[in-house]
């Protein structure tokens, strides 16, 4: 379900659709890569109609999809070569790109091993790898890193940047804003099949702030007097918690706390923590903020 | 470019098709074992008690059949797999024809479905089976099996097709396996009673078991001569075979459509 998601990628940069589960990153994905057709609206790839060229289309695209598409039961060089040899590659120049790849994506010790075996980084690294065996001039990304342990995922991200430089343009979907901080050079931030926002990601960076402080508070009264007193980006009457914007320095966190003592409130706990996507969305939209409030996000 | 890319795939997707079936060790040895097991069972066990001494003359036919069965349940499966893994995405996003993943599965099943046959009939022979040797009723015999497994491999596609989990498919294709008992694959039809009896006289694995039957043994267990079983086997056999390339076909690209 989209509805009128506007964008633009350019050429020789990244592009990060940002949004929760359910905005309609997927779709918009599969629809660009030629997997679904739309029910209406026009999408063009490198110059082709997605809906009246589809195979010219796909000649200029990868796509890395939200599940690993590599054949487990074949090994890691096999896999490669298989792409190879699908896109046309003669079979000794297959094999060699296969050696070339493997290599570049640190999977050189376990090629001969079959896919099943590997960890989840490795599958997700070889699949990359296979959207990369002829160079693409747009490559999808469809939450390249969830599920991956953090180490893995700052390895896929220098792969990702390498590419980059090679002059690879790329789509990324993310539900991590630290990803599309990482990554992307503009972000469109997508929620129920809506372009909800969108601007370069320094931009949006300097709208939530660096970080967020977080005030766990001792009562209703105390929560309510904090959302009189500070511009909260989000309150939870649940945990009774309140959050403000902040630039994680100790003079601003000792003018939050002390504007809310003067007036007989002592904050229980303090914390400082990374700005999220939830966050971004509060700050961006007037739909995010009353939305974050029903929902009363965690 | 789309047409020479296409070809090329082709074979890309038969060899990952075989790959894949030599690197399941259990499946292929089970699929290769349980026809045996089938073959030594009817001769010795159910055969023991039937008058006739050559039993294991009867029953080859019939059993290659129902082997080829076995055959289609793993065919299907190993669609209904490809289907729902991610991989279809990436084959459906390179610029070939992405339903040549299917015409590779087909390869490898009619691959696997002739390996087992020759199996059963190696060991057939060494337990008695004494089968004509014209190589005009051999290779008769090998036509007939094979335009059988061809057409029943894409009806095994189209059954993984239909079916959303390889455990469903795997349901499916096991009510196939039923088919050959209501057949004259075990036992000739005059014994059956009168409401399976025309049936299995005429139901469409009897003339392609009796095409066999004719060319081994130089008679039908029906009464039907060689022209008559040929006939029908081969128009049952096309028929499916149109009817299961047409709908894997439509099912291919209405499953991956939306």
């Amino acid at each position: 379900m989209l509805d009128r998601a506007d964008l633009l990628v350019e050429e020789g940069s990244v592009l990060a659709l940002l949004g929760p589960n359910g905005a309609g990153k997927t779709t918009l994905i599969r629809i660009l890569a030629t997997l679904v057709r739309a029910d209406c609206g026009r999408a063009v790839v490198a110059g082709h109609d997605v809906s009246t060229d589809p195979v010219a289309v796909r000649r200029a695209i990868s796509l890395t999809g939200q599940h690993v598409a590599v054949d487990d039961k074949l090994t890691g060089r096999e896999n490669l070569e298989m792409i190879a040899r699908l896109l046309g590659l003669p079979r000794h120049r297959a094999r060699g790109r296969a050696v070339e790849l493997l290599g570049l994506f640190g999977l050189a010790d376990v090629a001969g091993q079959q896919v099943g075996r590997y960890s989840g980084g490795m599958k997700r690294r070889l699949d990359l790898a296979a959207s990369l065996v002829t160079k693409p001039r747009l490559l999808f990304l469809d939450e390249p890193t969830t599920g991956l342990d953090p180490a893995s995922r700052v390895q896929l991200w220098a792969e990702v940047r390498a590419q980059v430089e090679e002059g690879v343009s790329v789509l990324l979907t993310t539900q991590y804003l630290e990803e599309a901080d990482q990554l992307a050079d503009t972000v469109v931030l997508l929620d129920r099949g809506r372009v909800v926002a969108s601007g370069p990601t320094a931009d949006l960076k300097a709208r939530t702030g660096s970080m967020v402080l977080r005030l766990q508070l001792p009562d209703e009264a105390c929560l309510t007097l904090a959302a009189q007193q500070l511009p909260l980006l989000r309150r939870d009457d649940g945990t009774l918690t309140a959050e403000v914007a902040s630039d994680g320095s100790g003079e601003q966190v000792r003018a939050v706390l002390e504007r809310l003592e003067e007036r007989g409130c002592q904050v229980a706990k303090v914390v400082l923590v990374e700005p999220s996507l939830d966050h971004v969305f509060f700050s961006l939209t007037s739909t995010g903020r009353a939305e974050a409030q029903t929902r009363g996000v965690a | 470019m789309t047409e020479t890319l296409g070809l090329s795939a082709a074979p890309v997707m038969v060899s990952r098709c075989l790959r894949r079936s030599l690197r399941e060790p259990d499946a292929f040895f089970t699929a290769l074992l349980l026809p045996i097991i089938l073959l030594l069972l009817f001769v010795y066990v159910l055969g023991g008690d039937m008058r006739t001494n050559s039993y294991v003359d009867y029953v080859v036919p019939g059993l290659i059949v129902l082997c080829a069965g076995f055959g289609a349940s793993t065919t299907a499966v190993a669609v209904a797999t490809d289907m729902s893994n991610g991989i279809i995405d990436r084959f459906r996003s390179l610029p070939i024809r992405a339903s040549l993943v299917l015409f590779g599965q087909v390869v490898a099943s009619v691959m696997r479905n002739l390996i087992a046959s020759a199996l059963v009939l190696s060991v057939a022979f060494g337990i008695g089976w004494r089968p004509r040797f014209g190589i005009a009723d051999w290779l008769g015999a090998a036509a007939m099996l094979v335009f059988f497994i061809v057409a029943l491999s894409w009806l095994s596609a189209g059954i993984g097709l239909v079916a959303r989990t390889p455990e469903a498919a795997s349901s499916f294709a096991f009510l196939l396996m039923f088919l050959p008992y209501v057949s004259t694959a075990f036992v000739p039809a005059r014994t059956m009673p009168w409401v399976l009896r025309g049936f299995a006289a005429h139901q469409p694995l009897t003339p392609v078991i009796e095409t066999m039957r004719c060319l081994w043994m130089g008679h039908s267990s029906t009464g039907t001569n060689l022209a008559h079983n040929a006939l029908a086997g081969s128009a049952y056999c096309a028929a499916l075979l149109v009817l299961s390339l047409a709908g894997s076909s439509w099912l291919f690209g209405n499953r991956t459509g939306r």
